[in-house]
């Protein structure tokens, strides 16, 4: 009997540190994908700022809530606009951002394609 | 003829590039986002400085009054510059100043307002910071100007002589 005590505490226990270690590794998730304002060139989970600190806590405290990682992040964005954020959604003021490098692939392919077009030509 | 076009090219773009980092220069380096104004405030709890009762921010900005949220701490040099400012607005009848008491050390915050009065209505503290986020804040001082529960103007950094006036003009 004392052994079976013995291991459903140990499950118990292992449970309870695995979840809070899940929490734990979203928020680390969540504050590495957000920029410091103050400390620009840094994340959250990287900077020890006042800012940055207080951002960490409220993470933390919206997490708790019951908020998952999208509504933060759209807490955030509203807050302070898609500058916070590392990875910003498709909206109409990234959609630029976000097809640029595809413009500049397809139009690096179209050059070289030319080329090779060209180049065969005058074999 | 092609070899010509390709120094002009190269001396273009070079200039061009000049340009922009020269302009680039002069520049702060720290990028804050244009928000949207007339934006609701937030709505949070939080204690009152000196009798620590627990108040919500519905019973503080009550009405169409003009409402001053001053951000400070006492260990923030520039809220010391503009404390003057603040002093000034409290004379006024028709705006009250609310203080946000950022992180700091009860004894040096009521320190603050003893050696240089106190020009705030009602403080409330914000210990761990987490209430300067919930206005969009980024550090002290910060200053906001509320009516109807709105933010009208938003201003980072301290007071100055400008900034004092036109909020005097915005609350005529």
């Amino acid at each position: 009997m004392n052994i079976l005590k013995f291991l459903v505490s140990v499950i118990f226990l292992i449970y309870c540190f695995s979840s809070d270690l899940k929490a734990k590794n979203l928020e680390i998730e969540i504050t590495k994908n957000l920029r410091c304002l103050i400390c620009q060139g840094q994340s959250v989970y990287d900077s020890d700022s006042e800012f940055a600190n207080s951002l960490k806590i409220l993470v933390e405290k919206k997490l708790n809530e019951g908020l998952d990682e999208k509504q933060i992040y759209a807490y955030l964005k509203n807050k302070y606009g898609d500058w916070i954020l590392y990875d910003p959604g498709f909206s109409k003021n990234t959609y630029f951002l976000w097809l640029l490098p595809i413009l500049m692939f397809i139009f690096g392919g179209a050059i070289i394609l030319r080329k090779v077009i060209l180049k065969k030509k005058k074999l | 003829m092609k070899t010509k076009i390709f120094p002009i090219f190269l001396i273009f773009t070079f200039s061009i590039i000049f340009f922009v980092f020269y302009k680039g220069l002069q520049n702060t380096n720290i990028y804050t986002p244009e928000i949207k104004s007339e934006i609701k405030i937030p709505n949070f709890d939080a204690k009152e400085f000196f009798s620590k009762d627990k108040i919500n921010s519905d019973q503080i900005f009550i009405g169409s009054d003009y409402y001053l949220l001053n951000i400070w701490a006492s260990w923030c040099v520039p809220c010391k510059e503009e404390h003057k400012y603040l002093m000034d607005l409290s004379k006024k009848e028709n705006i009250k100043i609310i203080g946000q008491n950022y992180k700091d050390n009860f004894e040096n915050a009521k320190n603050f307002l003893i050696n240089l009065d106190n020009p705030y209505d009602l403080i409330f503290l914000d210990n761990d910071g987490t209430i300067a986020i919930e206005w969009g804040a980024y550090g002290v001082p910060e200053t906001f100007l509320i009516q109807n529960n709105k933010i009208i103007k938003k201003i980072i950094g301290p007071l100055n002589e400008k900034l004092l006036f036109e909020i005097k003009e915005l609350t005529q």
